[in-house]
């Protein structure tokens, strides 16, 4: 279930009392509600279902996932 | 970064495949509790490069199949209203119920649309005063938030004609259910990554350490899903158990609070039915009663409606990972995507569609 | 509205001649049929066959033309433009095509309209001229039509159907039945655009992405074809059900399997991005400019060539090939290097949520 997709936002807007934004996803651009991403400001990424912010995408987080990826084969099993 | 593309990365995946299969020795089953995971395991063959050990089993984890029958022959009814305008997401439509589907609501003359979210459905309602529109608001836990904001808004703003079918149902009743089965064969789970980045992951420590059974949150590309396989057998080969989470650019521990309290706002846990399997205590969410105004059960008197479902197919079965879709006589001969018996093969998202489509 | 006067005395007042929208009367056969097809129709189309105004066309057939293709299609769009297209190009762009499937040169084409009740003729005569255009762009002419007129409320602005008739060169004759184990697949172009497209126009689902329809006439792919004429198996276009689901008719029809390689597939990131946003299969979503080609191993590179050298064939890429199987099969290899089966679209291209 819960096709998810992360896109980027470049555009916040209030829309009749909810924080309403517009999401880029490569090129494709659809309205999605941001209203329980607080903490979110244009150019962050967020991870979009149904129309609604699940959360923000947490970049340093997926750098650390990455780099501990890579490395897995290093560590003695 | 590309949080897509560095998460398909070829290279990447053959690495944690090859991690996988040097750390399984045992033979393991593991369950995915979201459609969208068999999906992608489907679509990108995963499966086909996991070692012969590990056997991974297809939760209830697609909303849309386990979406009870009596809802849908709920929804059915109140689509044929004339005065009203039926919106759903898209898979819904297809879903049969006990008589009819949707679709052929619409072709004998139904005004059903399909919408991408609630609000977009909200909308609809607000320039069209004089009809009554309604939504049918399944899905887990992930969903919840998007269908809630509709009521919210429509609250707020006093739009009357506006009202919900809820169908919402919770992963971790289910989770519960199947491990406390006599038959329960699953030793692991890849739990909903979307599922978690609403509710967080803890509560999924207790059932961890209730059934000492490991459990990785995971997300939906090929190496999110080979990273959590990794970090279940990892578990499971050493003997230990625990909640990792292996999706953790969209998934933290407490999860989206502020969406949280939105949940709490508008719903109560109640008893719900998930075809296929039948009533799962407290497994579903329903509007509290200052909201009732909002249920499309109560506005429609459908709410005693009960159906009896068909006892030809064997979704039940796979949805708890008791058996596969290959397992059951009618698959790929009676039961079809065009000509589905059950819940799982009704949906895209189902275990028996995704079989039909990517393997035969 | 010219000729209505409100004049003195006894004379009857002169009727509208409703030149703005369409009539039912417009499809009665009486003078308002021939007034509208004299001042609407004939100004975009005049082929000697329309200009013999009678009930059929009389054509001409050269000496050395033995065999003639003759294909029908009916085009229906909401919304009747959209950016790259609108019907009235889709219907000449259809048939020209399926055509050209066959190996044909496209020559004539019939056009019957289904008008409903009320459209502006500004519309039907915008139609009418990007009909015209991509006529004259396929180097075919419009030598017979219909009208008719439905109430307001049973039809959906305009329906169109179009025959196509071609000549068939007795060395060029593809077919689908004629794929051959180690034959490769090659496409003309990328997959996808004209289905993303016209959802985004129809503005339903709310999204906006800079795609236009691939709607095309692939006239001159065809010709570029020519030197390999007797080598070139199957031409097929990928329209309604996209690619998985002509792969699929061609895998049928030849009894053999196909297997495609995920990467080679020429897709945008657009029409990628709406397709993982509703959880679209891209293999099967709407083309109506791109072509099939399955042509022997050995020549592939060269038809390629051949291919990118044509108009609307600049990004063709081999795309798989033709592998023996004891029941008809469409594989796609994956990035992975695992294996899938594409399926032909069941239904209806549904959204998902999940």
């Amino acid at each position: 279930m819960c096709l998810g997709i992360p896109g980027k936002i470049t555009k916040i807007y209030d829309a009749d009392g909810i924080t309403m934004g517009i999401v880029e996803y490569d090129g494709a651009l659809r309205e999605a509600c941001l209203s329980t991403v607080s903490d979110v400001a244009i150019g962050d990424y967020v991870m979009v279902h149904a129309g609604f912010a699940l959360c923000k995408m947490d970049e340093e987080e997926a750098i650390e996932t990455l780099r501990a990826f890579d490395e897995i084969n290093e560590i003695p099993l | 970064m590309n949080f897509i593309e560095d998460f398909r990365n070829s290279d990447r995946a053959k690495k944690l495949l090859h991690s996988i299969h040097s750390i399984t020795h045992k033979k393991w089953v593991i369950m995915e509790m979201c459609g969208g995971q068999t999906h992608s395991m489907m679509k990108f063959g995963l499966d086909q490069l996991l070692p012969d050990q590990i056997e991974i089993v297809h939760g209830p984890g697609c909303p849309v199949c386990v979406t009870a029958l009596e809802l849908i022959d709920k929804a059915i009814l109140i689509a044929k209203n004339k005065n009203v305008i039926f919106t759903s997401y898209g898979d819904m439509l297809r879903v049969p119920g006990s008589n009819s589907d949707l679709f052929s609501v619409r072709a004998a003359g139904g005004d059903i649309r399909v919408v991408y979210s609630a609000l977009d459905a909200l909308q609809i309602a607000r320039e069209n005063p004089s009809r009554e529109v309604v939504f049918f608001g399944i899905g887990f836990e992930t969903t919840a938030p998007a269908n809630g904001i509709s009521i919210l808004q429509a609250k707020r703003l006093g739009i009357q004609n506006y009202s919900v079918l809820v169908s919402q149902v919770r992963v971790p009743p289910a989770m519960e259910l199947i491990l406390s089965s006599p038959n329960n064969r699953v030793q692991g789970f890849l739990a909903a990554g979307h599922v978690c980045s609403v509710m967080g992951i803890e509560e999924y420590v207790p059932i961890s350490n209730r059934y000492h059974v490991p459990i990785s949150v995971t997300g939906f590309e090929p190496v999110d899903l080979l990273a959590g396989i990794f970090e279940t057998i990892s578990m499971l080969e050493t003997n230990s158990w625990g909640v990792k989470n292996a999706y953790s650019r969209s998934v933290s521990e407490k999860g989206n609070i502020e969406a949280q309290k939105m949940l709490d706002i508008l719903f109560e846990p109640c008893d719900r039915n998930w075809r296929g399997i039948g009533m799962i205590p407290m497994s579903g969410w329903r509007l509290r009663s200052e909201f009732q105004e909002f249920d499309a059960e109560e506005r429609f008197h459908v709410a005693e409606i009960q159906s009896k479902e068909s006892e030809q197919c064997i979704a039940g079965l796979i949805l708890q990972g008791l058996k596969k879709p290959a397992d059951c006589k009618a698959f790929q001969r009676e039961c079809t995507p065009q000509h589905p018996l059950g819940a799982t093969m009704v949906s895209s998202e189902g275990a028996c569609s995704a079989y039909y489509k990517y393997r035969r | 509205m010219t000729g209505h006067s409100l004049s003195e005395g006894f004379s009857c007042p002169l009727p509208f001649s409703h030149h703005e929208a369409i009539m039912l009367g417009h499809g009665s056969g009486g003078a308002m049929t021939a007034e509208l097809i004299q001042r609407v129709f004939l100004k975009y189309f005049h082929s000697d066959g329309l200009q013999q105004k009678n009930d059929a066309a009389n054509l001409a057939i050269p000496d050395n033309i033995h065999r003639i293709a003759v294909t029908t299609d009916s085009h229906i769009v909401t919304p009747l433009f959209f950016p790259g297209g609108d019907i009235g190009r889709l219907a000449v762009c259809g048939t020209v095509n399926d055509l050209l499937t066959a190996g044909a040169t496209p020559k004539w084409l019939s056009a019957a309209f289904i008008l409903e009740e009320g459209l502006p003729i500004a519309v039907l005569e915008q139609i009418l001229e990007s009909m015209k255009k991509s006529a004259e762009e396929a180097q075919v002419e419009i030598v017979t039509g219909d009208t008719k007129v439905v109430e307001r409320g049973k039809g959906d602005g305009i329906f169109i159907n179009t025959t196509g008739i071609g000549y068939i060169a007795e060395n060029f004759q593809p077919g689908g039945e004629k794929a051959a184990p180690g034959d490769a697949v090659i496409l003309s172009g990328t997959i996808g655009d004209h289905g993303m497209a016209v959802l985004c126009a129809r503005g339903e689902l709310g999204i906006r992405a800079d795609i236009s329809s691939d709607a095309a006439p692939l006239n001159e792919i065809v010709r570029n074809l020519q030197p390999f004429a007797r080598s070139v198996h199957v031409l097929r276009d990928p329209t309604r059900g996209g690619l998985s689901t002509t792969l699929n008719e061609i895998a049928n029809q030849s009894q053999v399997g196909i297997e495609l390689d995920e990467k080679s597939i020429p897709i945008s990131k657009e029409v990628n991005a709406v397709c993982e946003m509703l959880g679209f299969d891209p293999y099967t979503t709407a083309n109506e400019g791109k072509m099939i080609i399955i042509v022997p191993d050995e020549i592939k590179q060269d038809v390629l060539l051949a291919i990118r050298r044509s108009k609307y064939g600049e990004n063709a890429a081999i795309i798989g090939r033709v592998f023996p199987n004891h029941s008809p099969i469409v594989l796609l290899q994956t990035n992975l290097g695992t294996h899938r089966i594409l399926d032909p679209l069941p239904g209806e291209l549904l959204p998902r949520i999940c």
